[in-house]
């Protein structure tokens, strides 16, 4: 026994031990965790919004009753943890009876927010309904950028609001920001506001150029000077701030060598369900077409969408690919990258990832990125259900 | 505020698990897991057995008693060990102390 207790791996972290116990390749255990979008709608409209183009409209949403069907069903075939997110998951009225019916069927619950529509009330409320972890979202570290990005006047003052009730109430924050050229610059001083905000967690995530984010690519894409500064920016961060703030970084996918393992690979370990309730692969798959994606409307159980849709098992293991991916030593370390991506830049998703040096590709889009870091494109298309709005001339300050 | 960080585990401490952090058995996958945020920890299962005499009531030394009856062992080894595995788990944020709530 002292053997055991000793051995500091004692605790070790559950996601590999549990990886590891499953059998490879052929079958695909149920996720550990999902992401529940409840609805697209948003009272933000940041211009490199996840949601794709084509949002869902509030009618299309499912219903109180089919989301709590599909809480238990989560909950009965193995998933342990589930990601309450939108869009914006506050603005559906029933969150509160769903963080609860989540509890009661055994599901650990996350509520990734914008948190401005939050009121202490209805946080305290939801805390002991279960919810277990609070994770914010944060434009920049002052007003003048982060509601200028956000497309909301007023919003960064009541996201600090928020945040500050969420560790009050002692649940956990992770604060999520997410990095472009026109906020970068700030970068220290959100590290320092996550401190002060005495959050757990940190989230520096590069935008990733899908949907909403593709188009407003040149207005967001970092100079290549600015990358070699967060990245020296984090790690000096992880160091000085170890035990007191965890940081996860996600690097941008133009100026890697390697593309990222994307979802953990498609099918592989994640899934989401749409505000209509489709079983999808990843957030931003329905921007891929030619793939059907199969309903929890459907006379379908998740458990079969996520082991036997054509749209789960097409680009699942490495069977799938093409040159240079098949004969690569790394593709079952990344898998190829990220199939949305390769289907926004080369109208295949099944091409290699142009992320990837190795790709015919990738040479073109790192220029492509170049030129538009360089650029003074400044104005926003901010995301809205009207197919986007071009940020007013004169805002954007330069 | 972080009050239910950075403690420090001796055998007078009444551990327990903070709110954020479960404790359950997956059906599923048959074993026991920590739900916490982002994280699903698995737990040895001497590790269990300790999780579970962290009720916030009892002492870290009653347990130790516990502990080294049911196993015939040192006691010395086991409160060395059970303080080490508290303080690792307190570290990462998945135990707390018992203490009086404040308004």
């Amino acid at each position: 026994m002292s053997d055991i207790l000793t051995d500091g791996k004692a605790i070790t972290d559950g996601l590999s031990v549990l990886e590891a116990r499953r059998s490879t390749a052929e079958t695909f255990g149920i996720p550990l965790a999902v992401l529940a979008e409840l609805t697209h709608r948003c009272p933000l409209q940041c211009p490199y919004c996840s949601n794709p183009l084509e949002l869902d409209r509030g009618g299309t949403e499912l219903t109180t009753e089919e989301w709590k069907k599909v809480l238990t069903e989560l909950a009965e075939i193995g998933v342990l943890q589930i990601h309450f997110s939108g869009g914006e998951p506050t603005a559906r009225k029933d969150l509160l009876e769903l963080v609860q019916h989540a509890s009661d069927v055994g599901l650990y619950s996350n509520l990734i927010t914008s948190a401005v529509l939050l009121t202490r009330e209805k946080l305290s409320a939801l805390a002991d309904a279960g919810l277990s972890h609070v994770q914010i979202s944060f434009q920049g570290n002052e007003p003048g950028v982060a509601d200028r990005v956000a497309g909301l006047k007023n919003a960064h003052q009541k996201k600090l609001e928020v945040a500050k009730w969420t560790r009050e109430l002692e649940l956990p924050l992770t604060v999520n920001a997410v990095m472009h050229r026109q906020n970068l610059h700030q970068l220290s001083d959100i590290i320092q506001m996550a401190v002060d905000l005495d959050a757990d967690r940190l989230e520096v995530a590069n935008v990733q150029y899908y949907g909403w984010a593709l188009k407003n690519r040149a207005a967001l894409m970092p100079t290549m000077a600015q990358i070699e500064e967060t990245s020296r920016i984090v790690e000096e961060a992880e160091v000085r701030l170890k035990g007191i703030l965890a940081i996860d970084y996600v690097v941008p996918d133009y100026y890697a060598l390697r593309p990222k393992k994307c979802m953990g690979g498609w099918g592989r370990q994640f899934f989401n369900i749409s505000p209509a309730g489709k079983i999808l692969p990843c957030h931003a798959a329905e921007s891929i077409t030619g793939l059907e994606f199969l309903s929890v409307r459907s006379n379908h159980s998740i458990a079969w969408i996520w082991q036997n849709s054509e749209a789960f098992n097409r680009y699942r293991g490495t069977g799938w690919m093409p040159e240079p991916c098949q004969s690569c030593e790394f593709k079952e370390i990344d898998f190829g990258g990220c199939r949305c991506q390769a289907f926004a830049l080369t109208g295949d998703a099944g091409n290699t990832d142009p992320a990837c040096t190795l790709s015919p590709m990738h040479e073109q889009i790192f220029k492509q990125a170049e030129q538009e870091a360089a650029s003074d494109h400044n104005r926003f298309l901010y995301r809205n259900f009207a197919g986007g709005t071009l940020e007013t001339e004169g805002e954007h300050g330069a | 505020m972080a009050a239910s960080r950075n403690i420090s585990v001796s055998e007078a401490s009444r551990p327990k698990l903070p709110r954020h952090a479960k404790l359950k058995f997956d059906e599923t996958r048959q074993v026991w897991v920590i739900l916490a945020p982002e994280r699903v920890l698995a737990p040895d299962e001497i590790a269990v057995e300790v999780l579970h005499l962290c009720d916030g009531v009892r002492s870290v030394s009653d347990m130790v008693d516990q502990l080294a009856a049911k196993y015939a062992a040192p006691r010395e080894a086991i409160a060395t060990d059970v303080v080490a595995m508290l303080q690792d788990l307190a570290d990462k944020g998945f135990l707390t102390e018992a203490r009086e709530k404040t308004p």
